[in-house]
């Protein structure tokens, strides 16, 4: 028990008893912190730890999102089971697409844009699918918010919570469990150097395979979480490529490839954008893209001046260890 | 489906076509020189395509008498971009650059929306509907003289680099770049002047297009994405495989509004990308 545990530890304590002191709005503030914390995370699994840039990782929310929808609201199969379904079909995408880069030694440049059209391929196809509502949209069911209905995961917005809470610590504890073991090992050996890392006698092909499925596949569950808590679809939104920009966000002023960067770039960003929401709601001046743009220059100011981003800097100041020099700072 | 129906389609994407080989041909020239993928190329050409319709809106004046202007201004523009805000960055890892550029692009499309508003505005030139008529093919008239205006600046660009000597300074720093150092090119004024031209490119062709389609903050990001396939498809970095992939996709893009729904015609564009990808990475045009 070191102080990075007990500091873990007394948060998600503070998290557990969260619901009970806020009220609506910032309970929802709170679920899209954890989803973005969470999907940041899984971002980080392939960008963070193994060195693939994906900017097209809404293929995976989507995917995740309408697997397991459409299997509830078509065949009355229950999301967690749903949830098992988006997993396989986003693990097949994934190992599909980095199958077909990874062959050839498609990396770097080459290979973001190849998720970004797998990304947009499939936004167009699902805009054309009818079987899914096509772009008129997808929706679930709606019910009463006070009844929960655990099963069904339909109910009121803290069961979300839980939902997304849980989430978070799965991402963590996931991407703790890579930091450590052996397989983030190979990951961050073919990051900081693939052909070094081939010398040494790790097979790249099946690591950097593993690395893009274990993302889907926790992708995956984050697109679950969307379809369920929205209860709405439109190939248009959870595909585009804003979307796709929104989960790299985190991880990136966060810290890239650090364990805590993104649950405290998530943090960050939505306190940020909700708070601009709220300051542009109460000048009236509400106009559509004035967030982007801040966005836009937060994130450009992140990379300009804070490379590493937020959290090196401040494990640093609190005095956590750090793990390991290629930017793997450990909070847990 | 008649024979000449079909050609007069295949006929109107080949000269579109060309106009996004213009586009393209930008982000070859950047990443085969300076080796950064421009993901604010869309975003850049939005904005030569809102300069032109409020030039034409408000002065009266045509796209086509704006082409030469915009290219100086947009070569400004590229010079300033390069030499402030990437230069900065030539060292750093890929995935920063991307970012950067990212930041950028994002900015550039939400201020256009803020500026302008989501509405589509078009220019309306007197000669917008006319055309001509070859045996049975019907042409338009804007269309061929874009893709004209397109071939041009092709024409002009691959002399700047063929026959002057900054060209050759350029192509040598793109060879062998320590060569070019040891030997006392100036690289970042070069660099600087190389995404300059690739700008200029689509300042041009943002004037063309602003003639073809109607202009909406959109664009920017759509038209980034397809440039990207454009290039890729041709080959990065391959002058020729740019204007070749984008007469290639001016086609399909057609004949897939034809077969499909229109919606659905980027679809074939990214399929194609992602065969490229799978079986000839470097592009149809290029050696590997």
């Amino acid at each position: 028990m070191n102080r990075s545990h007990v500091a873990l530890a007394a948060l998600l304590a503070l998290l557990l008893v969260l619901p009970a002191l806020l009220d609506r709005y910032l309970l929802s503030v709170m679920i899209l912190i954890l989803y973005f914390a969470f999907v940041g995370q899984a971002w980080n699994v392939m960008m963070g730890f193994c060195g693939q840039l994906s900017l097209g990782h809404a293929l995976f929310v989507g995917l995740g999102a309408y697997t397991a929808a459409a299997l509830y609201q078509h065949y009355g199969i229950v999301p967690w089971l749903g949830m098992l379904a988006a997993i396989a079909v986003c693990v097949a995408a994934a190992s599909f697409m980095g199958w077909l880069a990874f062959r050839f030694g498609i990396g770097g440049t080459y290979f973001a844009l190849l998720t970004i059209a797998f990304a947009e391929f499939t936004r167009i196809g699902f805009e054309h699918f009818g079987w899914v509502g096509g772009s008129g949209g997808f929706f679930i069911k709606v019910t009463q918010q006070d009844h929960v209905d655990l099963f069904n995961l339909r109910g009121h917005p803290a069961l979300f919570y839980y939902f997304a809470l849980a989430l978070a610590v799965l991402g963590f504890a996931v991407s703790a469990w890579l930091l450590r073991g052996r397989l983030g090992f190979y990951f961050r050996a073919i990051r900081d150097n693939e052909e070094a890392a081939r010398a040494a006698g790790v097979d790249v092909l099946r690591y950097k395979l593993y690395a893009v499925q274990i993302s889907g596949a926790l992708t995956a569950l984050a697109g679950v979480f969307f379809a369920f808590y929205y209860n709405n679809l439109f190939p248009e939104q959870i595909f585009h490529i804003s979307r796709s920009i929104e989960i790299i966000l985190a991880p990136i002023i966060g810290g890239i490839g650090t364990l805590f960067g993104p649950v405290l770039g998530a943090a960050v960003l939505t306190a940020l954008s909700e708070g601009i929401n709220q300051l542009l709601t109460m000048s009236g001046y509400e106009v559509p893209g004035v967030k982007q743009i801040l966005y836009g220059v937060a994130l450009g100011l992140a990379i300009m001046f804070m490379p590493g981003g937020i959290w090196p800097v401040i494990a640093r100041r609190l005095g956590f260890q750090r793990r390991d020099a290629g930017g793997g700072d450990d909070a847990g | 489906m008649p024979v000449d129906a079909i050609a007069n389609i295949v006929l109107s994407g080949l000269l579109t076509g060309l106009v996004y080989g213009l586009m393209a041909l930008g982000l070859s020239v950047i990443y085969g020189v300076v080796r950064i993928v421009n993901f604010a190329h869309g975003e850049l050409m939005a904005v030569a395509m809102y300069a032109a319709v409020f030039a034409f809106a408000l002065a009266g004046i045509d796209p086509l008498w704006l082409l030469v202007p915009m290219a100086l201004a947009f070569f400004a523009v590229g010079y300033a971009l390069q030499r402030v805000l990437i230069n900065p960055f030539i060292r750093r890892p890929e995935h920063a650059q991307f970012i950067l550029l990212l930041a950028l692009a994002l900015v550039i499309v939400n201020a256009l929306l803020v500026a302008f508003g989501p509405d589509a505005r078009a220019v309306q030139v007197d000669y917008a509907l006319d055309s001509y008529e070859i045996g049975p093919l019907l042409v338009d008239k804007v269309r061929v003289i874009c893709a004209a205006v397109a071939l041009l600046a092709c024409a002009v660009l691959f002399a700047i680099f063929r026959y002057t000597s900054f060209g050759k300074a350029i192509r040598a720093c793109a060879d062998n770049l320590l060569g070019a150092q040891v030997v006392g090119l100036n690289v970042k004024h070069l660099y600087a002047l190389t995404f300059g031209l690739g700008v200029a490119c689509v300042g041009v062709a943002g004037c063309l297009l602003s003639l073809l389609v109607d202009v909406t903050p959109g664009l920017g990001p759509a038209y980034t994405l397809l440039a990207f396939v454009i290039v890729i498809i041709g080959g990065l970095g391959s002058m020729v495989g740019a204007l070749a992939g984008g007469v290639l996709i001016g086609v399909s893009e057609s004949v897939a509004g034809l077969l499909f729904t229109p919606s659905a015609k980027s679809m074939l564009s990214f399929a194609l990308l992602i065969l490229v990808l799978a079986f000839r990475p470097q592009g149809l045009f290029k050696a590997r």
